[in-house]
Parts: C-alpha cells; structure tokens; sequence
C-alpha cells in the first residue's frame, strides 16, 4: 500500500493532501519532494489538512505528502544557549552558512550542533536510585549557564553506567535499568512543543523580578513566576521595552521570540547582546540567551509555531531550576497567523476574523508560565515569567487579542502614544497600568529592600493621580487659581514623571537602575515633597519653592552611576538647607 | 514542459477559474490568449484537484469562456534584469514601455523574491543627510531603512520624497544613489512630476521607473512593488549600488488586494481588507536592509495617503508596525503655510539612535533632539491651553515654550524645497531655538553637551 499522501490542493500556507488514513492530528509531514516542512491541523476522512512552513510557491496536486509519525517537536540539550532560530527551531546561523543571505525551503539542518563534544560531569553514582527531572551530571554550556541534564520525563531507575568525559549530544552518557529493562540516556532530548513539560506543582510567584526600569519595578512589578503584557500602538516603545527586558531583568535564562517582526530588530539583538555586560555577572548577555526570529517575511505558519517552540525551550531551562523570562514580541502577530490559516480552512470566524479558539489559545500559552516545584526527587524550584507584547490596531484596546491576553496575564503595561509623543519613554501609562503582584512579592521587598516601599509607591501614586485631577482644573481656569499646596502638588507629580518615571534606555546610566538607586530617588522626591509642604505652611511662597537650585539636582539623579548612589541621600540635605534658607527669607 | 488549456469553467472579478488542469504549480505564471489572439498574463491563486484558480492582471474585461486559451508556464513570474535598466521606464509588470527601454537581460529572477536571513542582516547605521531639518535633526533616516511617509491627500508628500531623492547624501563619501520608483495607480501628472524632477537634477539617468497609472490595470499594481523591489535587490545585492525604493501609492496597492480577496470570498478583516494584509505589506518592506559583506544596500520611502488622515486605518497602521518609524504630514500645519508639513510629534524614526551621534553626526545630537520634542510637546500644550485660557494665563516659564513652539514651527520644521541644510546648520539651528530657555529646564540635555553648545550657537 502507498502509504504517502497526495496533495489535491494548496491554497497559500495550506494544503490538503488525501490518502493521510493514519496520520495523527499535529503530526509533522514532509511535502513534496522538496520537503518542506508541515504539520496536520485538521483531519476529515482520509484528507489531511496541512500548515506548512515555508513558502509554497511551485506547489501543485498530486504532489506526495509523507508523513513523519511525531508531533511538531524541538531538540533540547546543550548547545541551546546562543543560538539564534527560526519558528521550528532551525539555527538561522546554519543556513547562512549553508545557503547564504536569502532563505530558500528544503532546508535540512540539525537544531543543535551533533558533533560538537561537551564535557560531561556526572553528579550521581552507579546503583543510586533516580527518579524522572533528577541531574544525572552536568555541562558548562557557557560561562553563566550550567546545563543540567535531567532523566527525561516519564523515566527512571538504577543508574547502571554513568559515564564522565567529552560527549557528543547523541552519545549515551548513562544507563538506567528499570524492571530488568535497560535505558540509555542521551544528553539529547526531543519534546512536542504543544505539550507543556511536566513538573511536580505549581507555586504561587512570591519573588520579584527587577527588570532595572523604575516604572516596572516601582509601580508594576512583574514576580518571578509572572505574566505580563505590553499593549501599545506602533510607535509607543515596545519593542524597545521587551529589549531591556531582554538586556536587564534578573533572570539566569532568557528566551527572546520575535514573532513576525522586523528583520532588523533581531539584527540589532544579535548584534547588541553579545556586546553588553549582565550588571550582576559581568560577563556578555549573550551567554544567558536564546533567540527565536520568524520575522514578518517569514512563512506565516511558522510564526504560529514559533511561540511554542520558544516556549518549551524556557521550560526546559526551567526544569533545571533556572528562573526564566520569556519575551514574545508579538503576540498579536502570531494571533493573525492563527487567523490566517484559521480563514483558509473557512472557520467559521469569531470577533474581527479572529478564530473561535483564540481566547483559548492564548490563555494556554500564558498558563504555560508560572514557578514551580520541578519534577525531581531534590527539593528545586523553577520560574518561567513570560512577557508578551501586543500590536493592536490603531492601538485600539478592545481588540480581541488584547482582551483575550489582559483576562489571563497579572501585570498591564499600558503604552500610549501620547505619552510616546511627548518623548516620555517608556510610555507605560501610569493611570492605566496595572500589577497584581504587589501582595505576592510584599514580604520579600520589605525585607529585602526597604520597609517603607509600598509606602512611597503608594504616595507617588496618589500624588500623579491628583495631579491628573488638577490638570483638568488648569485646563479650565490656569494654574494661577490653585492653592499653594495644589500646586506643590503638580511641581512633585512632575518631578516623579521626568525625573523618576522617564528613563532612556539609550543613555548609557539611566537604562538600568537598581532597585536601591530607585528606592533612593523615589524616597527622595517624596521627602522633597513632605518637607516643601510644611516650609509652605509656615508661609513660604509657592513661587518660590518652584524655583528652587535643588530641583536641578533631583532631575539628574538618574545619571548618578550605580557605584556612587549613595550620593543621592545627599539631596535631602540639601532640600532641607534651601528649604530653612527661604524660610528665614520671608 | 508548457501545459496550454482551451475553455474557462468561470470569471469573477478579476479571477478565472480553469479546468481539466494537471500539474499546475501554486504560484505559476500563467499567459491567457483572448480570441482576439492578444495575451495577457496571471498567476495561480490555489489549485485544487483538476481545477486552477488564476488571477488576472491585466483584468478580465472582454475575456470569453469558451475561446479563451490558457498557458501554464511551469514557473513563477520572473522579470529580466539588468545594469543597463537605469534611465528607463517599464510598465507596473516590468515589461518595457517603449522600444528604447528593451535591455539584454543578464538575469532573471523572481519577483516574489526569499527572505532575507535576519542572521545575514547588517544593521542600518549609516547617517543619510536629507538635507530636511525635521529629518535629519529628529527622524534620522539611515541607509537600509523603511521609512514612509503618511500623508494624506491634497498634501506635498511627492515634493518631499522628490526633495528626498535630491538632496540625500551619506557624509564624507562620494556614493551615488539609484533611484528606483515604483508608481502604483498614481496620476499621470503625479507620476509626471517625479519625472521631471528627476529629469532636471539629472537622476533620471540613475533610476528605473515602473509605472502603473490610474488608468492601468488595477490589479497590474499588486506586481508592480515586487517588481520594483526585485530590480533594487539586484542592483543593491548584485551590483553593489545604494538604492533608494520610492513606493507610491500603497494605498492603491491594498485596494488592488482587497479586489482580489472579495471575488475570492474570503473572510474579511477590518474595514474589507484581507486578514494577511500584514504578511502581504510585510513581504515587501521587509525586503529593505543591508546584507552582511555586501556594499550596496536597499532604503525605502513608501508613501501612503491616510484615508480622511485616519493614522489607525488598517493601510497606515499595519504599515507604522512593519517599518522602522513614520513621518506623518499634517493638514493643519500644511494650511498655515508651514512647509514640508511634518507633524514632528507623531513621527519617528525608530532607527535614528543607531545613525547619530559621535563620528556619525555630532555627539550632542541625541541630547538635542530629546530635549527638542520634549520642550515642542510642552508648547503645543501651552498653545493648547492659551486657546482656553488666553496666553497672560499662562506661568512665565509656559510663556516661554509657547513661544518657543511658534518659533520651532517657523524656523526648524519650515524650509524651502531647494533648500539642503547640512547637519551642522540643522543642530546649531536646535540649539539656537533652545537659548530661550534657563539652563535648569534642559533636563534632557547631558551637562558636557550644555557646557559645549548651550547659548554658543550661531
């Protein structure tokens, strides 16, 4: 029996073939003789439904369609690290070598290198007793990253042979024997990347994960654990913020997805991480990193595959106890591909052309984060925060994808252009925006970084929202007509906005401030603002304490590098002294 | 092996449906003879058991069902090429307008084109001068870079980006630009324009020009940026020259593809447009860029005329999402006689920060140009306010970027079409409107840059 397919029709991404009886649904095919590569969404009698994922020009009927019998699966193991792949996990450096500067189909290449030797170190011995996710040995993948290798899910047993030495990732480099039976373990592991890896429990998130940017870590933290998104029209900054996410937040592994977005921003990645320097570590960024780069002008279903696959990679690494942060910039872009090959199987399509599913969909990948006690008979813990940015139209908020994506994640980042207008980088509305992690990660800041956190996070905030009250109110009849105090209201809530919430992420200080510098700088305006209220009440004119020297010192304390913060405490004397000076002035 | 097929099962739109096929490939270039023995030419849309769904370029008017005949041609649409192209004009499918313009091809290639391997990308860090203030100063344009226009109708986006495709130098070097236009269902005097323009600066002789009018084929125009596009990729990849795409109208290419989605019934997405409106525009701005090793490189100016200046219209928004920035013309500023008209807010250049700076522009440009938008938001605002309130309302240091705002718009953001201001003019002209201001309201500004260029300026 002819046991290929035969294509009877190719409509774009899609092609349907017939004589599939046999194929299970997300099975990954090869399609005609130039193999590329699809995977089965939909089955109807002997006729398979096929998304492929690369471009199908020259595709015609009665082309053969073999099926590979697994599901849409990534290699894990070392060699991860530094990489840079497409939507399916093919090493884009690979093909560039291989076919040079345009990407043409067919391309056969192997995910992780299999002949390059790592030094394997074994952690356990002959005869221990292992049990599914415990380290059998590891490998110094890269400076910064200790690549465990674990006993792949679903197995364990007597550990009969453990090897140390130099190992390619296809040799055995242990034994296990389970019911007389023996296992060889590889340091490779293949994974379906639509199957979340398996751990023991999940854990509500309770640490912080300090990204170095003020508005986020101040206002909006995201927990280790967490989820957040970045809604925001084009323009308004948030390709850049998934960047200094990417660059600063304090995870061991990061792994970044651009999801059918531009080509040059991957470029400017690659190019960028390998030369800037992890503030805690000291050594390049790179090393800590995993790229996934479907860009645009990429096959459009390979941009649906390519959050999952980045997604098992970060679980992986989760798995070995790593805290991982996971950046997706954009979701909205693998949603409309969903739609797109939704549309070609003429769904029945829900809101805006969106599929039914799509709400769905999305809350399962965002599910997919989260802390967790991994799989393991050792007591460890992993973290996988994801961030996912949003592109809706005309950055128009009740777009599905948006909702879908605000029902499930806990932290809002809410950028808007007008802010983006006015230079006020990053533009995370500080009205709109939201976290529900502040009570998670309460006890760990205030033991860790300082008592009265919340505190001052909580005046900041009430002075910016009385500020907006009040500028309605100037709106209307001049900033003439407020009280003193009202005013000394808007002079703070200003100096919180630029001199606290802004912050260039292209100036070589200010893009990363540790969560000391900015609980000194926050601490700072708030005594600022306490002391110039009571100088106010014993008469001093506003006037005059909108014109203050010290004012100058407080905008630039975000330039103060970090090895000198200790300078920023400074300026409190300094308000005090002018504030007694105007006093005695009156 | 060429497959020619008689009889037509249907015509809808500008599709036809033809049956009894084999072998037909997705994507094939397809040529259809009338019974009047003339040719026209199409590509497959899908294929389907015997059947072969072709799209039209050309358009189906006077298109039979019986005598029709139809040539499967076994490969996709392919345009010949050429160094000697430069000077010459094609049609919006790249074939030649006159006996003049018939090269000897060197190659053929597809115009669909591959994707460029991000891994293969080189990031886009050269400076261009344009010469334009609100450019240069504020949205840097830099070589390899997709940068449109948003303009809307009625507004003297053509003279910008013919003002563009003059003055544009990269500094300290002696690199010529070719030119390639792509005109897609503009006006013959629109398109006459930039024809003229080129011909009186003498670029002409280093542009190719496709030009699909508004009386041409409307669904000719859904080639036509591929064609333009392959043709720049060969000469920047190819023949190593720096190219600069001017692509004008989108708005007419994205109808041309709404055409095509309605006759095919498929589903539609916001306001009619199909829902692969992003991949499809992605396909062709993506295809802007420098290649690792290689000299040349590709800089595109799209131009699109925002439907009643609505930026969230699905044309200017899925485009503000794939390029690398915008510069939005404004009405407003357009009837107060302020021209080029850029809405300096609104606009940006995501790539500007790579492309400025030390040895690239000058090292208190990033500074300036932070502390620029930000005192020209305030004074908008105050501009805002005083409209309400009346200007003696406002605080002495609103007063102050209130003015300011009226001086930026009068001496920054308006300039003459011929006039090229260099870099140098364009800071110093900043700094010169920036003097009014006290020392401590220029927060953006690094002290060494104040100390350098505060008040020192003319």
């Amino acid at each position: 029996m002819d046991k290929n397919g035969r294509i009877v029709k190719v409509a774009g991404p899609l092609v349907i073939a017939e004589n599939m009886l046999g194929a299970k649904m997300f099975d990954v095919v090869s399609v005609s003789e130039k193999k590329l590569m699809g995977e089965i969404i939909e089955l109807n009698g002997d006729k398979a439904y096929i998304q492929v994922y690369e471009e199908t020009e020259g595709i015609g009927v009665g082309e053969p369609v073999f099926p590979m019998g697994e599901p849409l699966s990534v290699d894990l193991g070392p060699g991860l690290i530094e990489s840079i792949y497409d939507g399916t996990q093919r090493p884009l450096d690979k093909i560039y070598e291989m076919v040079g500067d345009f990407i043409t189909r067919g391309i056969q290449v192997n995910s992780i290198s299999k002949e390059k030797k790592w030094k394997f170190i074994p952690l356990v011995k002959k005869n221990d007793i292992v049990n599914e996710g415990d380290k059998l040995g590891y490998v110094q993948e890269t400076t910064l990253i200790k690549h465990y290798i674990m006993v792949p899910p679903y197995k364990k047993g007597r550990v009969k042979e453990i090897k140390d030495g130099d190992f390619t990732i296809e040799e055995t480099v242990a034994v296990l024997t389970n019911e007389n039976k023996d296992e060889e373990i590889k340091m490779l592991q293949r994974w379906a990347v639509r199957k979340p890896r398996p751990y023991f429990e999940k854990l509500s998130p309770e640490m912080p994960l300090f990204t170095g940017q003020r508005v986020i870590d101040m206002f909006f933290p995201i927990a280790k654990g967490g989820t957040a998104c970045v809604p925001g029209p084009f323009g308004s900054g948030k390709t850049v913020i998934q960047h200094q996410l990417a660059k600063w937040a304090d995870a061991e592994v990061i792994v970044y997805i651009g999801c059918g977005e531009r080509g040059n921003e991957m470029t400017d990645v690659l190019l960028e991480f390998p030369e800037l320097v992890d503030p805690k570590s000291g050594e390049p960024l790179m090393k800590r990193t995993v790229l996934i780069a479907n860009t645009s002008n990429m096959p459009v279903a390979a941009r649906e595959a390519s959050v999952y696959t980045g997604i098992t990679i970060a679980e992986y690494f989760r798995d070995m106890g790593y805290s991982v942060a996971l950046m997706a910039d954009s979701t909205s872009r693998w949603a409309e591909a969903m739609r797109e090959i939704s549309g070609r199987l003429e769904e029945m399509p829900g809101e805006e052309g969106y599929p039914a599913y799509l709400g769905a969909k999305i809350a399962s990948f965002y599910e997919r984060a989260g802390r967790v006690k991994c799989l393991s008979t050792e007591d460890r813990e992993g973290a996988l925060s994801v961030i996912g940015a949003v592109s809706p139209p005309g950055g128009d908020l009740s777009d599905p994808v948006v909702q879908s994506t605000l029902r499930v994640v806990k932290v809002f980042w809410s950028l808007e252009a007008q802010l983006a207008y006015k230079r006020h980088f990053p533009a995370i509305s500080w009205l709109n925006s939201y976290s529900l992690y502040n009570e998670n990660i309460k006890d760990f800041i205030i033991k860790n970084v300082a008592e009265d956190y919340f505190d001052l996070q909580g005046s900041s905030m009430r002075l910016l929202e009385e500020e907006s009250e009040l500028d309605e109110i100037v709106r209307l009849v001049g900033v003439d007509a407020l009280s003193g105090t009202d005013r000394l209201i808007l002079l703070t809530a200003r100096m919180i906005r630029e001199d606290f919430l802004h912050q260039n992420a292209f100036h070589e200080i200010d893009t990363y401030s540790s969560v000391e510098k900015q609980y000194k700088m926050i601490s700072v305006i708030n005594y600022f603002y306490i002391k110039a209220k009571e100088t106010l009440q014993k008469g001093v004119d506003i006037v005059a304490i909108e014109a203050m020297n010290v004012k100058d010192k407080i905008a630039r304390m975000k330039y103060i590098p970090q090895e000198k913060i200790a300078s920023i405490d400074e300026i409190k004397k300094e308000i005090d002294n002018e504030l007694e000076l105007l006093f005695k002035n009156i | 092996m060429i497959k020619e097929y008689k009889g037509l099962v249907n015509i809808v739109g500008p599709l036809i449906l033809v049956e009894n096929v084999k072998d037909v490939k997705y994507e094939e270039l397809v040529e259809i003879e009338l019974a009047d023995k003339s040719r026209r030419s199409g590509k497959v849309l899908e294929v389907m058991y015997d059947k072969a769904l072709v799209q039209v370029f050309e358009g189906t008017s006077g298109i039979d069902i019986d005598k029709t005949k139809t040539r499967f041609l076994g490969r996709g649409i392919q345009i010949p090429l050429s160094q000697d192209m430069l000077g010459k004009v094609y049609s919006g499918l790249g074939k030649p307008k006159t006996k003049n313009d018939e090269i000897l091809p060197e190659e053929f290639l597809d115009i669909n084109g591959s994707p460029i391997n991000p891994f293969a990308r080189d990031y886009p860090n050269e400076f261009i001068q344009t010469g334009i203030s609100t450019i240069d100063g504020l949205n840097t344009l830099v070589r390899g870079q997709k940068l449109p226009l948003f303009s809307g109708s009625g507004l003297p986006h053509n003279r910008m980006a013919a003002q563009i495709a003059r003055q544009a130098t990269v500094l300290g070097k002696n690199e010529q630009f070719a030119v390639v236009f792509g005109a897609m269902g503009i006006t013959f005097e629109e398109a006459q324009f930039f024809i003229d323009d080129f011909k009186k600066t003498g670029a002409l002789t280093r542009s190719v020009l496709f030009l699909n009018l508004a009386d041409d084929p409307a669904i000719e125009r859904i080639a036509t940026p591929r064609v333009a596009l392959t043709t720049a990729e060969y000469l920047a990849f190819k023949k190593d020259m720096h190219v600069l795409v001017i692509l004008t109208d989108l708005t007419n290419y994205c109808e041309a593809l709404r055409e095509v989605s309605a006759a095919r019934k498929e589903i539609p997405g916001r306001r009619g447009y199909p829902g692969y409106l992003y991949t499809d525009l992605s396909m062709i701005y993506e295809r802007a860029g420098r290649i690792k090793g290689k000299k040349g490189s590709i800089t595109m100016i799209p131009i699109l005329t925002m439907p009643e200046d609505d930026k969230t219209h699905p044309i200017p928004d899925l485009t503000g999402y794939i390029t690398e920035g915008q510069i939005i013309l404004s009405r407003s500023l357009h009837r107060k006689k302020i021209s080029p008209p850029v809405d300096v807010l609104p606009s940006l250049s995501r790539l500007k920060d790579k492309g400025i700076g030390k040895g690239k522009t000058r090292e208190d440009h990033a500074d300036l140009f932070n502390q620029l938008y930000a005192a020209y938001a305030r004074g908008k605002e105050a501009q805002e306010l005083a409209v309400i309130l009346g200007e003696s309302a406002l605080t002495d240091i609103d007063k102050l970027y209130f003015r300011f705002a009226e001086d930026f718009e009068r001496e920054y953001v308006t300039q003459g079409e011929y006039e090229n201001r260099t870099i140098e003019e364009t800071l110093n002209l900043g700094w010169k409107l920036l003097s009014i201001f006290p020392r401590e309201e220029l927060k953006r500004v690094r002290d060494e840059n104040i100390e350098k260029y505060y008040k020192k300026a003319d």
